[in-house]
């Protein structure tokens, strides 16, 4: 934290930097060519972005090092001063203004100002700044075994302050147990020779694999130029020319495969050529596949109609090949876990400088992998969440000590399969949650009756709810009180949901529970009266024959005893208002969300269907029953119901569960 | 035993920062306004580490350690070197002149924090 005195020192400094500017900003609109107001510009953004860094300003020295990048641009004789270049610089003066003071302007501001003094500047600034985007080339990289490390320090490495063994316990660190280190002594001169202070001695050391490359370098830091270093993967034997594959040429049908094919992978000998691929292209594999699904669908139906067994054939041939093309789009698209994690290690990292918290932080399930539409998403809601762990759920070491815990508290992020979807969780071990809190915080917040009955996760869940915050105090970190229902609503645009738990005293979990992939899902299609509807095979639990006790009645909902419990059923037909025959047998499907278990009363089940999600229209988007639709063979639409959403809106719940929290 | 840090830089806000972020670590800070002041406080006692800014009045940071290494004494005690981007080449003569590292402004409390540890963790 830097302190206030320190804070009104850098106010000062800075205020004068930004009059200064403006000052030459509004002079250089008099007299566009004098070299030296540009000079002066110049010098101003390169300061501002300097301290501003220095106290935290991120985003103001990133914006300034674009806004930087014109008047360099200018300097150096590639632009010209123009009134427009002065305008959007002016505007651009302002949005430092609001940045310094502490406001929070709409986050596209910025890339709109870059952009437009990228025009005004014909490009030239732009070019600065892009230079280093990488290159979208083919990518060929074997499989690393491990690293071999060959290193000698300069003679004065000690003189001026080195510690070679330290250096030493880092790698040792960085490499775990299979690290082996081996001194080189071939370049120590003769006793006679030898200065005590002169460092002579090399080192040979072998590093297991799971070491990341840019962790054995930082501990270099500084000395790379000076000594003699050279850091080789250890690679497996490669077969000439290679072979190219997707990263998990598997199907994606359930986790065991998942976890084989990613060990598959790991194996030492299966050496693979890599190939990068623009994401655009993939979408649009995905989006040609799911059309081909459904053009498949329409072929089967029709074969079936014509009872033809030779058409049958072939129809059969597409459709295998259309799955097994589907299976392999999707497995394409799948990103590890590991494509995000190193941020959030930077986070945790800085999160433990900024509140003073010493935590280990670690992060499970590296090689679980999401769609990568899905895993880039989730990057700001578990920023979000790993912040309160942190800022909200540690307790600092005086209150652990306390409380009788270990000093440091432990945050871990984990990523799991669990069946068709991925859980991902970010725990603590801190203060944990407390439920009457939460719950009198909700009533005076007018979010729910004093008289409401909540389950125990439900009460977690109000902390979802917008504008709930339980923060005592609003710190820099966590913001205000803003952010927790945006985590909901980015996981459930995603088709996810988000579950807490919570121990008081022990600490929280946040489990973000996303489906695999996106685009297309293994759907259970039912008929209720002329209606077709679908839901994700993954969430079905059982199908039940003729439930004796169903046929009284037309309630929407009702209960019916199964397996000494109580499950509530939704009548679709009265649910959705359907018309048609009505089928004298209907047939329960069992359906789980959350820890929830609920029927759903259909008259037919239609069969298991490969569901190709449309999503729906603008006007029908607040139908959040319905997650989308999808193009059935004959050409008509079924709905894909959206379970937990659909429970909700009937006010369903758990009914064996406790109910208060 | 707390580590024992001297701090070099001109510039007060820059000099209080870093002197804040390693106290609340723990660290003994000393400051020094400019390269002079430095090397009698230097000499005056030995020292964990030494960050001195290059740019000061007088006598620039390649210029102390320069005459802080002249003395045997300070063999040991590691240096490290504040400077702008735009200075960059002058790292490799901070490094002649016998810093063990640097640290390129604008920087932030954890990069620091993170060398300091490193250098004297």
């Amino acid at each position: 934290m830097i302190d206030a005195e320190t804070q009104e020192i850098f106010r000062q400094e800075t205020e004068a930097l930004i009059e200064s500017l403006q000052d030459a900003l509004l002079e250089l609109n008099k007299t566009p060519d004098d070299a030296e107001l540009v000079t002066q510009v110049f010098r101003d953004l390169h300061t501002l972005k300097g301290t501003g860094a220095m106290f935290g300003y991120a985003r103001l020295a990133e914006f300034i090092h674009d806004f930087e990048a014109a008047f360099e641009a200018v300097r150096s004789g590639n632009a010209t001063v123009t009134p427009e270049l002065v305008e959007v610089s002016l505007k651009a003066y302002d949005l430092i203004v609001a940045l310094l003071d502490g406001e929070d302007p709409p986050a596209d501001r910025d890339a709109e100002l870059k952009a437009a003094l990228t025009a005004v500047t014909k490009g030239e600034a732009a070019a600065v700044t892009q230079s280093d985007a990488p290159a979208e080339a083919a990518h060929v990289e074997g499989e690393v075994e491990g690293w071999k490390l060959i290193f000698k320090l300069p003679p004065d490495f000690m003189e001026i302050g080195g510690n070679p063994i330290a250096m030493l316990d880092e790698l040792i660190e960085i490499g775990g147990e299979g690290t082996v280190v081996e001194a080189l002594t071939d370049k120590l001169p003769a006793l006679a020779d030898l200065k005590p202070s002169e460092m002579h001695t090399g080192w040979q050391v072998t590093l297991p694999a799971e070491a990341s490359e840019s962790d054995i370098r930082d501990v270099f830091m500084f000395h790379e130029d000076q000594m003699e270093l050279s850091l080789e993967p250890i690679l497996a034997d490669q077969p000439a020319g290679g072979e190219i594959t997707p990263a998990t040429p598997t199907e994606t049908k359930t986790s065991t495969d998942q976890q084989q094919a990613s060990q598959a992978a790991k194996k030492p000998g299966t050496a693979k050529v890599q190939m990068r691929v623009s994401a655009e292209r993939l979408d649009d594999i995905m989006d040609r596949v799911g059309e081909l699904v459904i053009a498949e669908a329409r072929l089967s139906d029709l074969a079936a109609k014509l009872e033809n067994p030779d058409l049958m054939e072939v129809v059969e041939n597409i459709q295998r090949l259309a799955l097994g093309l589907r299976d392999t789009t999707m497995a394409i698209r799948l990103t590890p876990m590991s494509s995000i994690t190193g941020r959030f290690q930077r986070l945790a990292h800085d999160l433990a400088g900024k509140t003073g918290k010493d935590f280990d932080f670690v992060i499970e399930g590296e090689t679980t992998e999401l769609d990568k539409t899905v895993i880039e998403k989730l990057s700001d809601p578990l920023v979000h969440i790993l912040r309160n762990a942190v800022d909200h759920g540690l307790e600092n070491s005086e209150t652990r000590i306390a409380a009788g815990k270990a000093e440091r508290g432990t945050v871990t992020l984990s990523a799991r399969y669990s069946g068709a979807d991925v859980l991902i969780s970010v725990k603590d071990d801190g203060k944990g949650l407390d439920p009457d809190f939460i719950r009198q915080r909700a009533v005076e917040r007018g979010l729910i009756a004093e008289n409401t009955i909540l389950t125990r996760s439900e009460t977690f869940a109000l902390l979802m709810e917008p504008g709930f915050s339980t923060a005592e105090q609003i710190t820099d970190l966590s913001g205000r009180g803003v952010g927790t229902d945006v985590v909901k609503s980015t996981v459930e645009a995603l088709r996810g949901s988000v579950e807490i738990e919570s121990e008081l005293g022990a600490g929280s979990t946040f489990t973000l529970r996303l489906p695999l992939t996106l685009a297309i899902i293994e759907g259970l299609l039912m008929q209720v009266g002329d209606e077709r509807f679908t839901i994700p095979l993954a969430a079905v639990g059982g199908i039940l024959e003729q439930p004796d006790d169903l046929r009284k009645g037309s309630e929407p909902t009702t209960v019916i005893e199964l397996r000494e419990k109580l499950v509530s059923i939704m009548r679709l037909r009265e649910v959705f208002g359907c018309s048609g025959p009505v089928n004298e047998h209907p047939k329960v499907v069992l359906v789980e969300t959350g820890d929830t278990q609920v029927g759903l009363a259909v008259d037919r089940i239609i069969g298991s269907y490969q569901t190709v999600i449309k999503q729906l229209s603008p006007i029908h988007s607040r139908l959040n029953v319905f997650s989308g639709a999808t193009i059935l063979g004959d050409g008509d639409v079924a709905l894909i119901i959206d379970v937990a959403q659909l429970v909700r809106s009937q006010g369903l719940g758990n009914l064996d569960k406790e109910q208060a929290a | 035993m707390s580590k024992d840090i001297l701090i070099i830089d001109d510039s007060p806000s820059v000099r209080r920062m870093v002197a804040m972020t390693l106290q609340q670590e723990g660290f003994e800070v000393t400051q020094c306004e400019d390269g002079a002041q430095g090397l009698e406080t230097a000499k005056a006692k030995r020292f964990d580490m030494v960050i001195t800014d290059q740019n000061m009045p007088n006598m620039t940071g390649i210029e102390f350690i320069q005459a802080y290494r002249s003395d045997p004494s300070s063999s040991g005690v590691p240096i490290i070197f504040l400077s702008t981007e735009s200075e960059g080449n002058l790292k490799d003569q901070a490094r002649s002149a016998g810093a063990l590292g640097w640290i390129m402004k604008p920087f932030e409390q954890a990069k620091l924090l993170a060398v300091v540890n490193k250098v004297v963790g």
